[in-house]
């Protein structure tokens, strides 16, 4: 990596996330719904449930099921059409949403049920599973599912020699590393963390640091919606 | 130190609620290292030490001593299969069924067939949800005719009112009988058909706007507007 990155595609700062946008209650039908935007990137977060878990054999008698179901929508992408169906990538995803959420949503309460979340792309540029985590967090809290705190996620990464926030598809597609993290709002606990490229030790730690205070801005939209929706129920 | 929050605050899920240890976590909550944090969106409720959180969302699930409404869905030999809007049926056995005698292998149709409405009360919840039902009880009976209005269970207590003092406005207003069950599900019955619409408009205007107060007058003004003039799009 010779090359250095000076100014970023959009003109933002290395540490600012695009602008975000968050609203719940978009998919009326569901017990819960939410849609987050960052950027260009869109996602909408269905919840259904908790509901009859089938087949049988996958009910947990302790403990009610949290399955995710993410899918990009065929028109989504920036270019070619995408392929519509599950693929190998998005089953990926569904694992790693599922596990985001295992360590805050409790579903003792439900047992032998499913919470069924369903996430559509609608328009896609990069970062897209951190948009489903945040349109799910919303999603769950206004189904109200019992979470012992809110997720939150950022795309986070290198390009070329520069760490940054919240990268887009053009930024992606350069030389770069991209680690999407997903935080616990009060401790800062990491949920989701994976990586595609190589880093060194240093700048991984940095970029947790970093993944810190990017999460803090994104629970802030959170916060906003869910208070859009919910408040004022109180005068 | 202390109370972070005042009675009916909104609260989110992760929120800390309290600092310190003067209060005890109670419904909806859970206590963080040296804090309560609230687990659902909800309004504060402070009884006494104890912090409670009353969810503003969420489906029905079911708890003893409930009186719910129900549809039947299935029969066996010796049992009723009852949904009651919970991602499991509940089970009315034969001996709270009816306190008729019933003859070894009679026709268990006689008494609830498929499709049928029942309010019924919840006498027991197992720790895996397998929920029972008794038809035995002052109130609780078979449902004969009339319509099903389904609304947010967390919205019952608003459509009840203070001693039934909502429910009983629209009750006169539009000549109708209501039961309300916990699960949200809302059985009107009445002559006629127009009378039971604007009931099921008005516990549905109820539903939406359950945040609001003066939400008595607003259903007054709501059935006794419909009833003159036409305005009522000004209205809402």
């Amino acid at each position: 990596m010779t090359a250095t990155y000076k100014k970023r595609t959009d003109g933002r700062a290395f540490d600012e996330p695009r602008p975000m946008e968050a609203k719940l209650g978009v998919v009326p039908r569901a017990d819960g719904s939410a849609m987050f935007k960052a950027g260009k990137s869109v996602a909408i977060a269905a919840v259904h449930g908790p509901r009859q878990l089938n087949p049988a054999f996958m009910r947990n008698p302790k403990k009610g099921v949290l399955r995710v179901n993410y899918n990009m929508m065929a028109f989504s992408g920036s270019g070619e059409r995408v392929r519509p169906g599950p693929s190998r990538r998005s089953k990926e995803i569904n694992l790693v949403i599922e596990k985001a959420f295992a360590p805050v949503v409790d579903l003792s309460e439900v047992p032998n049920t499913a919470v069924d979340v369903y996430i559509e792309l609608l328009q896609t540029d990069a970062g897209t599973r951190c948009a489903a985590i945040n349109a799910t967090a919303l999603a769950l809290a206004d189904a109200g599912i019992s979470m012992k705190d809110i997720i939150s996620a950022m795309a986070m990464g290198k390009v070329h020699d520069k760490i940054c926030v919240d990268l887009t598809k053009e930024e992606e597609d350069m030389e770069a590393v991209d680690i999407p993290v997903a935080m616990m709002g009060n401790s800062g606990k990491v949920t989701l963390l994976q990586m595609d490229g190589i880093i060194s030790r240093e700048e991984i730690k940095e970029i947790l640091k970093k993944a810190r205070e990017a999460t803090l801005k994104v629970k802030e939209v959170q916060e906003k919606a869910i208070r859009e929706k919910y408040g004022g129920q109180n005068e | 130190m202390g109370l972070l929050v005042s009675e009916k605050d909104i609260v989110i899920p992760g929120q800390i609620i309290a600092d310190g240890m003067d209060y005890l976590p109670a419904m909806n909550t859970y206590r963080g290292e040296n804090n309560i944090i609230s687990t659902r969106v909800g309004l504060i409720r402070v009884v006494g030490r104890s912090i409670k959180v009353i969810p503003l969302s969420g489906r029905y699930i079911p708890k003893a001593g409930d009186t719910v409404i129900g549809r039947i869905t299935a029969m066996s030999t010796a049992s009723w299969f009852v949904d009651i809007g919970y991602a499991s049926e509940a089970g009315i056995s034969l001996k709270d069924a009816t306190s008729e005698f019933i003859e070894r292998g009679a026709d268990l149709s006689q008494y609830f067939d498929f499709d049928e409405l029942v309010v019924a009360k919840i006498t027991n919840v197992t720790k895996t949800r397998l929920i029972d039902l008794t038809v035995k009880g002052p109130g609780l009976r078979k449902l004969v005719g009339g319509r099903i209005v389904k609304i947010t269970s967390t919205k019952v207590p608003r459509v009840i009112g203070k001693q039934g003092s909502m429910i009983s406005v629209i009750k006169n207003a539009t000549n109708t009988r209501i039961i309300v069950g916990q699960n949200g599900w809302v059985w009107i019955s009445g002559e006629s058909p127009e009378e039971i619409q604007r009931a099921a408009d008005a516990i549905q205007m109820i539903e939406r706007e359950a945040h609001t107060e003066g939400l008595t007058d607003k259903v007054e003004k709501f059935l006794g507007g419909k009833k003159n003039d036409s305005n009522i799009q000004e209205e809402n």
